[in-house]
């Protein structure tokens, strides 16, 4: 079992013929990815991977033909938003996007809009989804994680990469691990993904990895300590941050005071979350508990 | 990116804000001339990009041209909070009767704008927030439906506006959202709009912030960037697409990843060091990229270790290695340098850099501890 992306996931590829689109296609495809159908603007009719891959005008075209539910999302900033649009209008019911750089105000229309439509976005400016052994949708090396019982979910990139790798190492396994952006406003919350994990039967324990800036990791302490059966090992990046600079990630900024890594840490612990000191603690403590 | 009072003011102007009558000056003969052709009682006002202006003294009023001159005189020479003033907006000044408080910015819980107003004008807004957040009155904007009539009223109703300047107040409301909308800014303020005494409503301050991420599709905006505010390292960062912020201590910092990096600082920090920068290349590590960040790094003379952490990935290790060996025949640098990298082939790009006398380590755990040695001079 595993959350959000499995064998089943049946995968578009929006910007498959960029350079980042195609190079992780066929990244995905030799994990096991079931990549069903690309779409690039006026290069419908083509092929990619030798031939394996059709290409489409559009998103709706390709769901129809293929039977689509998911889509992932390799377009530039400055069409992101629409592409977005694109996918929840064609009935996408999963749209993971991994470009960085979307301006927050189409972030903002973005989610309202899709509140009402009943998309899940995951992202914008995140690695993306893995299920270790049965899908990878977006960017995450694959040869990082194993299978197994942790459910991990995170603001950040290679941050996570460095988690799963010291998991690996002590031979932790994951079920699914979730980037959810490092983006002041993203389609999936901390909490979110927590609920999934939470009813998610294979998953036995939860790795969360913030970061400063916002109040995401607090709302999810609230939660932990109100609802979550399962032990939750976290790490907040950034305790040594000046405020008021952004911190390479658009949502990495401590403003007005708010959104400290301290503050993060405090509300963690108190809802009986074990605060890692270094990312590869995580994996020790994991093996404690 | 932050506009200057008067590049704010000039775009609420655009959307039907009234301001006052004004123009920007560089030289106190400039100022003097354009009081002249405003007449009578003018403000001459500091252009930093910094907040209290007022406070420290960067406001001041001039009764005639030639008052104006030596107030602009005095102004031009200041630095206010560090930074030097290059201009000075001379403006009409208002007959003042009330000041409010009137701004927009995104509420990032919410994920929406929220729109705020508070009869407690010209102070500090957050100090209002800190003392008595009642007084703020906010109200929410739906992203795709916008400001909508009702909602300016509920704002003038909280704030007990007199009902003569609802309409006024309305198009204000209106001309200040399709500013912040239309120019993707992240906040949009007026502190204070006056009430004047002849009854007019007036943003006598302006100030914006503009998404940087937006800034793409708004090219006359972009242009209005004043480079003074940002250190010189910064600035050549960007050029390169380095994310790139200094910081007070002596171990530079080059990693890949914008969690990372504040990862690799938190655990030099953790160690007993102090990280001189936070610096995240982005993805690869071409020769080309981590020679700049070198030069940046390397550029503050505080700087006595660095420390490079890199997770492949899907780059592979030796690669990278590669790419940091030849931006070290480049740029040459004199201090130690600690090098961790994982990923594909990262046993390979060790070897490589181990090879070439840097010092490598494992994990970032094992990278920190030697870079603070090595900081403190005790690993070569
Ligand atoms: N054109 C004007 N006419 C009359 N009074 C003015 C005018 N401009 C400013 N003032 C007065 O000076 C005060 C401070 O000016 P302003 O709000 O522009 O700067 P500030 O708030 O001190 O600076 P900052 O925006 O950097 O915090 C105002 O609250 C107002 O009382
Ligand atoms: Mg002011």
């Amino acid at each position: 079992m595993s959350v959000l992306v499995d064998k089943d996931t049946r995968l578009i590829v929006q910007g498959i013929t960029g350079r980042e689109g195609l190079f992780h296609t066929i990244q995905m495809v030799a994990y096991g990815t079931n990549v069903v159908a690309g779409v690039t603007p006026g290069k419908g009719g083509q092929w990619v991977l030798d031939d394996k891959i059709p290409v489409f005008d559009t998103v709706k075209k390709a769901a129809e033909t293929t039977g689509a539910n998911a889509s992932v999302i390799f377009v530039p900033a400055r069409f992101a938003a629409d592409a977005i649009f694109e996918a929840a209008d064609a009935g996408v019911e999963l749209i993971v996007c991994i470009t960085e750089g979307i301006p927050v105000q189409d972030m903002m229309r973005v989610r309202a809009y899709l509140d009402q439509k009943g998309s899940r976005l995951v992202g914008p400016n995140c690695p993306g989804l893995l299920t270790p052994g049965e899908a990878k949708v977006g960017i995450i090396p694959g040869n990082i994680a194993i299978p197994g019982n942790v459910g991990v979910v995170s603001r950040s990139g290679t941050l996570t990469y460095e988690v799963l790798y010291a998991m690996k190492q002590l031979g932790i396994g994951a079920t699914t691990t979730v980037g959810i952006g490092g983006d002041p406003i993203n389609g999936t919350s901390f909490l979110d993904v927590l609920k999934m994990f939470e009813e998610d039967p294979q998953t036995e324990k939860v790795v969360l990895i913030g970061e400063i800036g916002g109040t995401d990791e607090q709302k999810a302490a609230q939660y932990i300590a109100d609802h979550m059966t399962k032990p939750v090992v976290a790490f907040i990046a950034g305790q040594t941050a000046p405020p008021g600079k952004r911190m390479g990630h658009a949502g990495a900024i401590v403003e007005g005071g708010e959104g400290t890594a301290a503050e993060k840490i405090e509300a963690l612990e108190k809802a009986g979350v074990k605060v890692a000191k270094h990312p590869e603690e995580i994996a020790h403590i994991l093996n404690t508990l | 990116m932050k506009l200057h009072e008067y590049q704010s003011k000039q775009i609420f102007a655009k959307y039907g804000v009234p301001i006052p009558k004004g123009r920007v000056a560089t030289t106190a003969a400039e100022a003097r001339q354009i009081a002249a052709e405003l007449g009578g009682r003018v403000v001459v006002k500091a252009q930093v990009l910094v907040g209290g202006r007022g406070k420290a003294g960067g406001i001041k009023l001039a009764n005639t041209p030639e008052e104006a001159e030596e107030r602009a005189t005095e102004i031009l020479s200041m630095k206010l909070k560090g930074l030097p003033v290059r201009k000075v907006l001379i403006d009409e000044a208002a007959h003042i009767a009330k000041e409010i408080y009137l701004g927009i910015t995104n509420d990032r819980a919410a994920r929406k704008p929220v729109m705020m107003a508070s009869a407690e004008g010209g102070v500090e807004i957050e100090e209002v927030a800190r003392q008595t957040p009642e007084k703020i009155i906010k109200i929410h904007i739906d992203p795709l439906l916008g400001l909508r009539g009702y909602q300016t009223r509920d704002l003038a109703l909280g704030i007990d506006l007199p009902k003569e300047h609802w309409k006024a107040f309305s198009k204000v409301c209106f001309g200040l959202w399709e500013a912040y909308k239309n120019s993707d800014a992240t906040l949009a303020e007026i502190n204070p709009l006056v009430v004047t005494e002849e009854g007019q409503v007036l943003a006598v301050d302006g100030k914006m912030i503009v998404d940087d991420n937006a800034l793409f599709r708004h090219p006359d905006i972009a242009e209005m960037r004043d480079l003074d505010v940002e250190a010189p390292e910064e600035v050549e960062a960007r050029k390169y697409g380095l994310s790139y912020i200094k910081l007070d201590g002596d171990i530079g910092c080059m990693v890949n990843g914008a969690g990372l990096a504040m990862t690799t600082m938190d655990v030099i920090k953790l160690y007993g060091g102090e990280p001189a920068n936070f610096l995240d290349i982005g993805g690869g590590a071409s020769a080309e990229k981590v020679a700049a960040a070198f030069r940046i790094i390397l550029s503050e003379p505080n700087v006595k270790a660095v420390l490079i952490n890199i997770f492949g990935g899907i780059t592979r290790g030796d690669e990278v290695a590669r790419g940091i060996l030849a931006a070290m025949e480049e740029v040459n640098p004199q201090v130690p340098m600690v090098a961790r990298i994982v990923g594909t082939n990262a046993e390979e790009g060790r070897r490589l850099l181990a090879n070439a006398n840097m010092i490598t380590a494992d994990t970032l755990v094992d990278a920190a501890q030697k870079a603070v040695a090595a900081a403190k001079g005790g690993l070569r």
